[in-house]
């Protein structure tokens, strides 16, 4: 049976302009590895759907542990100028957590 | 002999923040400075709106709240307090700490630090960061404020004022400047500085480091959340801190909620840029230490930036957002309907319409929500145009769903409001000039 990454992992999402960022940090640093293999960018950019139309970066922080995604949000879609309900884009921590794994 | 640590308190992370754990901090955790980050992306230009309309306004709307409830305590406690409070009007705001001083009858020396208003120095048809157009393609131009650092926070610091008040400065910066005014860190101390900005980053938006905007039960429990306390520092002079809350308040502060702290709104963790350094947030360890307490470790960095962050403010039309309620088993069904219905009916007026149904598909569009059918469902329709009067149009159409759309339709509301836009560019540090104004009793 497949698990989702709320299982596995806690997110917090923050705002910038036209980017979202989402930060996951495993609940259990030993599977830092596995969120490594199994949440790439382009996993990440296709559940995220309309909320980043752009390209997601993710970047790498060991020490913590945890993986940070940037995410580049549709134009027009930005916070102040947005007409979504969420103008931030700050519930895509829950959208990426529903991740199956 | 021990040096005493540095004890700063993060007093709010946003303008809306909760007031009393401020006045706890105060009160109770023996602070040498509290700090109050009031300013979002947008709340200066929408203070530049009210300044507009009253010379005298423009700083925080509840700075008389805050310091009604602040200025004794602080006075009392020998504590300093430091904050981007004065929004687009630092002077106005400074004065009007002083006339709740006066009024309250607390002996207070405040100070203003202006420099961060750039509108009349930038170029109006440079390219925006985000998507290369000239900024004044945008929209009118109603504000420009420069993301100002350490270096225009330390003449203040060295002053003999109690309250400094400022507009724009980043963040970190706000927290990081009294811990290079105690311990005499140098401009070129780029260790020193890295770790103070982490620091002053887990601590800028206030509870988020101390257990709030965390709780998912049953994953992630935070005990006694209605009594959130508010973060404090205890800072080392090499830049390494302590980050805990005060005994007996609500929350939580371990490797967890402070590691969702660093990453947020980090947009690149191996340079986080502030305009007093460069911090390279992978080069941080944390450490449980005790109960709600973790030990933050050093930070290298590298010479902070060339140029200084600008956000620009610019008029972007209005904003209309219309909401109705549908119940029952066919309630998505009919909800659907109405959003057609609505679309159909204002189809001529070149309006783009974002409709989506709350409950279903309003925060992620077609994702994992839009399979559901839940008993409630509330449409809603929003749209940003040029004219008020053609905005407000969708919030005379879903309201009119009443007698002419679906079977029970209920709760109608309607919101209108002015969208100040921003964007971003950037400005060389040599064209700012700062200022720190002390206000005189009055």
């Amino acid at each position: 049976m497949s698990r989702r990454l709320l299982e596995l992992a806690h997110a917090r999402a923050g705002d910038k302009g036209n980017l979202v960022t989402v930060v996951l940090i495993p609940y259990d640093p030993a599977d830092y590895p596995l969120l490594c293999a199994r949440v790439s960018p382009d996993r990440v950019r296709r559940q995220l759907g309309g909320r980043a139309l752009g390209g997601v970066v993710r970047h790498e922080m060991p020490n913590i542990p945890a993986l940070l995604f940037v995410c580049e949000r549709a134009a027009g879609d930005t916070v102040t100028v947005s007409t979504s309900l969420d103008a931030h884009a700050k519930s895509v921590s829950s959208l990426l957590l529903e991740l199956p794994i | 002999m021990t040096v005493r640590a540095l004890r700063i308190g993060g007093g709010a992370g946003f303008a809306g923040d909760r007031l009393p754990p401020a006045v706890d901090l105060v009160e109770r955790g023996e602070l040498d400075y509290l700090v109050l980050e009031c300013l979002a992306e947008r709340t200066i230009a929408l203070g530049q709106q009210r300044r507009l309309a009253d010379p005298e306004l423009g700083y925080d709307h509840l700075l008389d709240k805050r310091m009604r409830l602040l200025l004794e305590p602080l006075v009392r406690t020998g504590t300093r307090l430091l904050g981007n409070f004065g929004a687009a009007n630092p002077l106005g705001g400074a004065r009007r700490v002083q006339r709740c001083a006066a009024e309250l009858g607390v002996p207070v020396r405040v100070a203003a630090v202006l420099g961060d208003d750039v509108l009349a120095e930038i170029d109006p048809a440079a390219p925006a960061w985000e998507d290369g157009r000239p900024l004044d393609e945008h929209g009118e131009l109603v504000s420009a404020n420069a993301y100002l650092g350490i270096d225009a926070l330390l003449p203040a610091l060295a002053s003999d004022a109690d309250v400094i008040v400022c507009g724009r400065v980043a963040d970190p910066s706000l927290f990081l400047a009294p811990m290079a005014h105690h311990f005499g860190w140098r401009p070129d101390d780029h260790g020193r500085l890295a770790s103070g900005t982490t620091i002053g980053h887990l601590l800028e938006c206030g509870p988020q480091v101390t257990g709030g905007y965390f709780a998912d039960p049953p994953y992630k429990h935070v005990p006694n959340l209605a009594r959130l306390g508010y973060p404090l520092a205890e800072v080392c002079a090499d830049g390494t801190a302590v980050v805990t809350k005060l005994p007996g308040t609500g929350g939580r502060v371990d490797r967890m909620t402070v590691g969702e702290q660093l990453g947020y709104e980090v947009i690149d963790p191996t340079g986080y840029r502030t305009p007093d350094v460069v911090a390279d947030f992978t080069t941080v360890q944390f450490e449980e230490v005790g109960a709600d307490r973790v030990r933050i470790g050093p930070t290298a960095g590298r010479t902070r930036p060339d140029e200084l962050k600008v956000s620009v403010g610019y008029r972007a039309g209005f904003r209309c957002e219309a909401e109705i309620s549908y119940a029952g088993s066919t309630a998505v069904a009919r909800a659907r309907l109405a959003g057609e219905v609505v679309a159909e009916r204002l189809a001529g007026t070149g309006l783009r319409l974002a409709v989506s149904l709350i409950g279903v598909d309003a925060l992620h569009g077609p994702g994992p929500g839009a399979a559901g059918r839940p008993y409630e469902v509330r449409l809603r329709v929003a749209s940003v145009g040029a004219g008020r009067e053609l905005v407000e149009t969708v919030g005379e159409e879903v309201t009119a769903l009443y007698t002419s759309g679906p079977a029970g339709g209920a709760g109608v509301r309607v919101h209108t409001e002015e969208v100040i836009g921003v964007v971003s560019t950037s400005i060389p540090r040599a064209a700012i000039r700062t200022e720190v104004v002390p206000v005189g009793a009055t």
